[in-house]
């Protein structure tokens, strides 16, 4: 763990000392502060549901996510630095899960400033913080597995360009299949794609209900994505 | 033993990048690897580094298998690859802070202000990477492959894009260091290999073709030119025969058996005289022909390369260095 610490810690520092942290950051909490300001004077509702459960709040998530991780092992890869990185005594799973960390943290500073929101309610209304808090968790564990499917696509290639639209769409995808699953539910093909979809596990969270077979689906991709990513690159020797 | 290759083999696809190699690095030495670009070198560095696994064939560095103990390999090993990859928004003293982290180095700040003061970087440390020279990020390379006192470092082509004034003070830092580690370098030019090691590997098409000191092999290069005789019925008298004829060094008997490789002084051409000498004899001379001599079309290749890759100093319109002139001494010795 020692080093995936080390890895996650200089990322950070890489963040910082590049626009990338502070400008995703912005573009996100200019995004939700704008939909916040909707539901004040429109909706007049003491909710977060309204912001967690917009469909621009999802795609902008897929949008963050990619962006955030598609320097992660592409830039690496491209600079010559992962040579040096794991030519020291560093596995290459500790060289996925650092950078993966490093994404999650970033991801993890961007929600603790976004707090403010829920704190706002609380001075105009009633909002019932139970529900907000799984609301945020369900938004948390989103992030988290989007995060981890950027850092696989960002060992897939040197590009981060080529690493960000394969996030992209493997994202869109995800949260496409279903509507799929949906036209035609009650078939097994159906069901299996309903419950594929990215974001068929997401609305009990805002809904103030834990599931655990949701956390399970979450947690999983990113378990399934960091393996697949530590395989990738490890696969980079035979090549 | 330091290092150990055995039949050390790597195609990347169907392309074969080395073949077959097969040497050994004792404790303390420094062993250049010398070869035209795309030879191997980096290949064999790399599986030596254990970022790379071998096709075939197996190494041991201080004991271990690279492929089989390779983080153990990788804890002994200072590895300084050929582009020098360097984070650019760090600075220096962050960066060998960061790979001194990774090693686990139980007194960083020492280890890294070491590092620092061997390659003379010290006074760089606050600096930024993406604002050093060609030359300093060179050091830092270095400076990230000491950081552990490694029993081993490989470094591949240390000197490649500096000037002459930094070739010449990356050399020296090399022979210093080299005192107490073992060193395997690489390089494309022959000086730089006679001046800072030991010996030498010649490899070409990712094969040894030539094994020695620096001495030996300027001396097996330059010596002698070589004529392969083959007579028929040879018996035992051929060779002292043929040793007999004026000009000729040496005969050694060639693999088939009927043959034998004669060397004679550079520049003279024997064979009339090594035929008439068989001939006189009443035995059949079947085959008499000039050896190709592939060491000295390489090693020709290897010392005009430099010419082509770095003006001299009479091309720029400079006064030449003491530099130069000691890769002109290296040239001839």
């Amino acid at each position: 763990m020692h080093n995936v610490w080390t890895i996650a810690r200089r990322e950070l520092y890489a963040y910082f000392g590049s626009p990338i942290a502070y400008v995703t950051m912005a573009a996100f909490l200019a995004m939700m502060g704008l939909l916040f300001w909707l539901l004040i004077v429109y909706t007049q509702q003491a909710t977060m549901n309204f912001i967690l459960g917009s469909g621009w709040t999802s795609f902008f998530l897929i949008l963050y996510a990619a962006v955030v991780t598609m320097r992660l092992l592409a830039e690496e890869q491209r600079s010559g630095t992962l040579e040096l990185v794991l030519t020291a005594p560093v596995r290459d799973w500790e060289m996925v899960v650092g950078k993966y960390l490093a994404g999650l943290l970033l991801f993890l500073a961007m929600i603790v400033v976004s707090l403010y929101q829920p704190l706002v309610l609380v001075r105009l209304g009633n909002p019932d913080l139970g529900a907000a808090a799984s609301g945020y968790l369900g938004f948390f564990l989103a992030g988290a597995a989007f995060l981890a499917i950027g850092t696989l696509t960002s060992t897939l290639t040197r590009n981060q360009v080529v690493a960000a639209i394969l996030a992209i769409a493997i994202g869109v995808a995800l949260w496409l299949v279903q509507f799929v699953g949906d036209r035609s539910a009650g078939t097994l093909v159906g069901d299996f794609l309903t419950r594929l979809g990215f974001f068929t596990h997401y609305f009990d969270f805002l809904d103030g209900i834990i599931d655990t077979q949701h956390v399970v689906y979450y947690l999983s991709l990113v378990a399934v994505s960091l393996f697949l990513a530590t395989r990738v690159l490890e696969a980079r020797r035979w090549r | 033993m330091m290092i150990e290759a055995e039949n050390l083999t790597r195609y990347y696809g169907p392309t074969r990048a080395v073949y077959n190699l097969n040497f050994h690095v004792d404790k303390g030495e420094i062993v250049g690897f010398l070869g035209p670009n795309g030879a191997g070198k980096t290949t064999t560095m790399r599986m030596l580094t254990g970022f790379l696994p071998a096709s075939d064939g197996t190494a041991r560095v201080a004991g271990f298998d690279v492929f089989f103990d390779s983080i153990e390999v990788r804890r002994r090993v200072g590895y300084m690859p050929e582009t020098v990859p360097l984070y650019p928004e760090m600075t220096v003293q962050a960066y060998l802070d960061y790979m001194a982290a990774l090693r686990r180095l139980p007194k960083r700040r020492q280890a890294v202000d070491r590092a620092l003061e061997a390659c003379g970087v010290g006074d760089h440390a606050g600096v930024t990477i993406a604002k050093l020279s060609k030359g300093y990020r060179q050091r830092v390379g270095l400076a990230q492959a000491i950081l552990h006192e490694p029993e081993v470092l490989i470094l591949d082509e240390p000197t490649i894009g500096l000037d002459p004034r930094q070739v010449t003070e990356v050399r020296a830092l090399v022979r210093e260091i080299g005192r107490e580690h073992t060193i395997i370098l690489s390089s494309h030019i022959l000086p730089e290999v006679s001046q800072t090691c030991g010996r030498v590997l010649i490899i070409n098409k990712g094969e040894i073709i030539a094994e020695g000191t620096a001495e030996e092999l300027t001396a097996q290069l330059q010596g002698a030119e070589r004529v392969l005789v083959r007579v028929a019925d040879a018996g035992p008298q051929v060779a002292p025969l043929l040793q007999r004829v004026d000009g000729v060094l040496g005969v050694e008997p060639a693999e088939d058996g009927g043959s034998y490789l004669v060397s004679c002084n550079k520049g003279s051409d024997r064979r009339a005289e090594l035929a008439r000498a068989v001939v006189g004899q009443g035995w059949g001379l079947l085959e008499l022909r000039s050896v190709g001599m592939s060491l000295e079309d390489i090693f020709l290749q290897l010392t005009t390369e430099e010419v082509h890759g770095e003006p001299s100093a009479e091309e720029r319109g400079e006064p030449a260095t003491v530099e130069e002139n000691e890769r002109e001494g290296g040239q001839d010795a």
